[in-house]
């Protein structure tokens, strides 16, 4: 027996604040974006319905926290990205995409207005030293760059989390989706923002790396918290329609064919037509992309993976599966594929092809798992 | 009846001519939640380490290989909805497929169950 793919060491695995704290907790340690990681505790399934029905805290250090600042800076932001970035209000919290010349995806972020008026960047792990050349290369040298890599990053995800973090930190209660501020814990500055990856109403949380154990222990002293690993922050991020970047993602996908159009949305940014790939942008965005991201319900129990082909009615290849496995809300295999845009149109069946097996499956409306974000009080 | 192991962590029990074939405990920990298991039909012809059977868990597919050479006489049809019978009881009733052994001396290849039990703690 044996696994599928190998891991080729190029150069050495890093070592994330917490790794004696996953180890010591029964975390399974894989190879991640260059990082040492837990992949499970319990394991995928039970970690993965705790985060749907109570509170997950996840380690995800491994991503890059930037600093940007200077005069000219929402300027020098709007020239990379296309996010209404001077319409971004102080502790306001912003999806966006770093974006090629061609109109490509170097990397997905989230953004975030500080109270002096810089701006916290989140990137993905596996790309930021990429993303912070990039950014270098790109921005004028009045705008300053700092890569935060003296903090650690915690995400504690599930309908009870703020019950568990706000016993600790009672203002969290009244920030909601998309928006952060800065808490004092025992004398410790965290950084908290509403947001997530799996969802849930959940909290990210910056701190810094030498405060990060103690944090973790606090959050995990919670009885609403079990500590849960990278394979269950996968399936969750699946079937919360959110794509991951190096695979769902990349530099060869636009906006449009990501079905990301709210990255777009906002209109004086389109009318300005002055992000990178535009042009191609606006014009996918009108007419449509030849093809486009959408999510799968697999026939059957076997799961059909990243690789997999997407068949039309006469059996010709027409696009890939760019990622897939078992959802455990659900019971049954999902995935996302990219197909073409007259096959992407939920309840179109479609044809996947993996190992010389053909499974059947139907365009499902997304997100899988409806989205539960803190929105609001009810009124 | 006697257990043998491969390196691959597939286990066969051996009864007369009749070889029963699963993965080990210590596999089906390391795979995790297991969700589906694709196994050999009936009749089909194997050659020891071909692949005979598909595990797949929440993150990965696994090969499973015939620990011997033989034909299938039998799957477990139990785990077309109860996969996770392997993670339950990876050495008794997960067991994935029966074969014909049509050179028994092959078990002279693989451990015993001392063997594997060592073999797996210097991993």
């Amino acid at each position: 027996m044996s696994d599928d793919t190998d891991t080729i060491d190029e150069i050495a695995t890093q070592t994330l604040p917490l790794d004696p704290w996953h180890r010591a907790r029964g975390g399974r340690m894989v190879e991640f974006a260059g990082y040492w990681m837990p992949v499970q505790y319990e394991g995928i399934m039970a970690e993965h319905l705790w985060v749907r029905e109570s509170a997950g805290l996840f380690d995800v250090s491994h991503m890059g926290q930037l600093h940007l600042s200077g005069d000219g800076l929402d300027d020098a932001l709007e020239a990379l990205i296309p996010a209404d970035v001077k319409g971004l209000k102080p502790n306001s919290q912003k999806y966006s995409l770093l974006l090629a010349d061609n109109g490509g995806i170097l990397d997905d972020l989230m953004l975030t207005r500080l109270e002096d008026g810089s701006i916290y960047m989140v990137v993905n792990g596996a790309v930021k030293y990429d993303d912070i050349a990039h950014l270098r290369d790109h921005l004028p040298d009045q705008i300053t760059l700092n890569h935060m890599d003296e903090q650690a990053l915690l995400a504690l995800q599930g309908p009870k989390a703020v019950d568990a973090l706000a016993r600790l930190v009672p203002g969290v209660r009244d920030l909601v989706f998309m928006k952060g501020g800065r808490f004092d814990w025992n004398g410790v500055s965290l950084w908290i923002s509403r947001s997530g990856y799996t969802g849930e109403d959940g909290f990210e949380i910056s701190v810094p790396a030498e405060h990060v154990e103690t944090l973790a222990d606090a959050l995990l002293a919670q009885p609403e918290v079990k500590p849960i690993g990278l394979g269950a922050r996968d399936s969750l991020r699946l079937e919360a329609d959110l794509p991951l970047y190096g695979h769902d993602l990349d530099p060869e996908t636009t906006p449009i064919m990501a079905a990301l159009n709210f990255a777009v949305a906002s209109k004086r940014r389109r009318e300005e037509a002055n992000f990178p790939g535009a042009e191609r942008i606006l014009l996918e965005r009108e007419n449509g992309a030849i093809v486009r991201r959408v999510g799968l319900l697999v026939e059957g129990r076997q799961p059909v993976r990243e690789g997999a082909a997407v068949l039309d009615a006469d059996g010709s290849e027409v696009g890939k599966v760019t990622s897939g496995g078992f959802s455990p809300t659900l019971g049954q295999p999902i995935a996302m594929a990219y197909v073409p845009v007259p096959m992407a149109e939920p309840g179109a069946t479609v044809q996947l092809t993996q190992r010389g097996k053909v499974h059947n499956a139907t365009v499902a409306a997304m997100p899988f798992v409806p989205h539960r974000y803190f929105r609001g009080a009810a009124k | 009846m006697s257990r043998y192991f491969t390196e691959d962590h597939e286990w066969v029990d051996v009864d007369g001519d009749t070889g029963t074939v699963g993965i080990s405990d210590y596999a089906q920990s390391q795979l995790g939640d297991i969700v589906f298991v694709d196994v050999p039909e009936e009749g089909k012809e194997l050659t020891k380490g071909d692949d005979a059977a598909v595990v797949e868990s929440v993150k990965a597919a696994s090969d499973v290989y015939s620990p011997v050479s033989g034909t299938v006489i039998e799957a477990n049809s139990d785990l077309a909805d109860t996969p996770n019978l392997v993670n339950d009881d990876a050495e008794g009733d997960g067991w994935f497929f029966r074969l014909t052994l049509s050179d028994p001396d092959e078990l002279k290849d693989l451990m015993d169950e001392a063997a594997y039990e060592a073999f797996v703690a210097k991993l």
